[in-house]
């Protein structure tokens, strides 16, 4: 069973699920490496919490006007528009510089996800039909995907990674030197707007699939597993990518195969394994080969310049 | 312009500052700076710490909002000027675990000639590496920067700095946490930017070595206490005012 679903032969639809969770994973690994290379990692948990309000703000606001509260269109407008506030709630918290960055964070995001709490349990007590459904866009509930869903994603990743390939070289100057990168005339705020974009993007068509909680994992966790593997930054964006897929494309077969699991959890605890096994087995970030090592290095002693270097790198 | 003309103006300024004042958070960290830099002057900005002098790096780049004042480069405004203006940003202000080789930095000095769309072509990639080369980081180019030595980090930041190949560079802290090597190196290249007539303004920590490596000097801590021609203007009394207690000046002497 879990293998016919991971080589698509579990039928057209899990078929389905299968391919467009992993292009979904594709452009989460991609626009995830840049995230966690500007430490906007936390940003956009936030962001993605704040989601849930906006999804039963919708349906609630769908309802009173009279139309379709379980319009996917409508529920991830109201999810766009809360991560989007949720953003600049942060920025604007932060800039009264009665909060520092961090707790500005915490905070939007546990307000965020409280006031999703309670809306939802608001529209579930409603005497209307459809409400189950908005569960699963808290773990992911993939199994749902259409074949236009599916086609949509794969669309706005293929979109993304366009993006991405076109500013990859002044977004690269954005998250290493931002002051450099505005000295010599890059629209820096425009710049991080497109990236912030990209997040908010892809956390919203990410949604459905593997829900709220989870979307940031699978930007950050493919992003970091392929920093530990290489030192390149196009190697990092492209792997980054390719593992997002991976794990996505496997966690989904494995959430197909055995009905009940959230899709999103899955995928993650998937992209985490694989995490670990690159911070044990990374060809030189690896805990083994660093180990490995330091075991010759004892012995040394040219003392002058490479450890001297790498101390002094540590330390800036 | 007129070509008869047989009185040549005389050069603009490389930079001049009037009146201008930064405030963060309310906070007023530049008060009422004005200066002028000649071209081709090594000028150091000295000052204790929090003085506002990477501020004042800043505010001339357009980094940071300015409360008041007006800053021209070459007697333009900075939007015209912005090419021929280099920055160096202070080394501790970057994540150097950041996945790039110090040539891919020394690169990042050629794109805004070249545009940012495309990759390099090899003759501006040779550019980029003459860069390093001058600075002593030829056999470093394809190393990762998270390997190199403080000193090193330093000199490709210097070499992007001298690859987008600017007429006036501002420079926050070159010498600072550098080894005898590479100061060695920063100097012999300031000193070449110098005999071609750039200007190079840097913030600098060091007294001692201040006034053999510059000419000119601006002591700073929040206003200006003092700026002018290094040797008339680097003295005990205007050390003392600045820093806000008595400095030795040994080294200096």
């Amino acid at each position: 069973m879990l293998l016919d679903a991971l080589t698509l032969n579990a039928g057209h639809n899990a078929a389905v699920v299968v391919l467009g969770t992993a292009a979904f994973g594709l452009a989460a690994g991609a626009v995830g490496a840049f995230v966690l290379l500007r430490g906007r990692a936390l940003i956009a948990d936030a962001a993605a919490h704040a989601m849930l309000p906006g999804v039963a703000g919708a349906f609630l606001l769908a309802l009173a006007l009279g139309g379709d509260p379980r319009a996917l269109p409508a529920l991830l407008a109201g999810a766009a528009v809360a991560a989007a506030l949720a953003v600049l709630a942060v920025d604007a918290l932060a800039a009264t510089g009665r909060l520092k960055d961090d707790a500005a964070m915490a905070l939007v995001l546990s307000v965020g996800f409280g006031l999703g709490m309670v809306l939802f349990s608001v529209v579930q007590a409603l005497p209307v039909g459809g409400q189950a459904g908005l569960k699963g866009f808290i773990l992911g509930q993939a199994a749902g995907m259409l074949e236009g869903d599916a086609l949509l994603i794969a669309g706005l990743a293929i979109a993304a990674a366009a993006l991405l390939a076109l500013l990859f070289r002044p977004l690269a100057l954005l998250c290493f030197d931002p002051s450099f990168a505005a000295a010599v005339g890059l629209p820096v705020r425009a710049l991080d707007l497109v990236l912030l974009s990209l997040m908010l993007g892809v956390a919203v068509i990410g949604l459905g699939a593997v829900g709220a909680l989870m979307v940031v994992g699978l930007m950050v966790i493919p992003a970091a597993t392929a920093r530990l593997l290489t030192g390149r930054l196009a190697t990092m964006v492209v792997l980054s990518a390719l593992l997002g897929a991976a794990s996505a494309w496997i966690g989904s077969a494995v959430s197909a195969a055995r009905p009940g699991l959230p899709t999103g959890a899955t995928i993650v605890l998937v992209a985490s394994a694989l995490f670990v096994l690159a911070l044990l087995f990374a060809p030189e970030r690896g805990i083994v080969a660093r180990t490995m090592q330091r075991v010759p290095a004892a012995p040394r002693r040219d003392g002058a310049s490479p450890g001297r270097g790498r101390s002094m790198s540590a330390a800036g | 312009m007129r070509a008869p003309d047989p009185v040549p103006l005389p050069p603009e300024p490389a930079l001049a500052v009037h009146g201008l004042s930064v405030a963060y958070g309310g906070t007023t960290v530049l008060r009422d700076v004005s200066w002028e830099v000649r071209p081709g002057t090594l000028a150091a900005v000295i000052g204790p710490n929090g003085a506002g002098k990477s501020t004042f790096l800043k505010a001339v780049l357009g980094l940071i909002p300015r409360l008041s004042g007006e800053v021209r480069l070459f007697g333009r405004p900075l939007a015209e000027a912005r090419r021929r203006v280099a920055y160096l940003p202070q080394r501790a202000s970057v994540d150097w675990d950041f996945p790039l080789t110090a040539l891919q930095v020394a690169a990042q000095g050629r794109y805004p000639h070249v545009g940012w769309f495309r990759p390099l072509p090899r003759h501006e990639r040779d550019r980029a590496l003459a860069a390093l080369a001058e600075v002593g980081l030829a056999d470093l180019a394809d190393r990762r920067i998270g390997a190199l030595s403080g000193g090193q980090q330093q000199r490709v930041f210097l070499a992007r700095a001298l690859a987008l190949e600017a007429e006036l560079m501002l420079m926050d802290e070159p010498f600072a946490g550098v080894d005898a090597a590479s100061e060695a190196a920063i100097l012999a290249v300031l000193r070449r930017l110098a005999r071609d007539g750039r200007t190079v303004i840097a913030v600098h920590h060091d007294l001692a070595t201040a006034p053999a490596t510059f000419s000119e000097v601006l002591l700073l801590n929040g206003r200006v206490i003092a700026a002018g021609p290094m040797a008339t203007t680097f003295t005990a009394e205007a050390l003392a005012e600045t820093y806000g207690a008595p400095i030795p000046l040994a080294a200096a002497a």
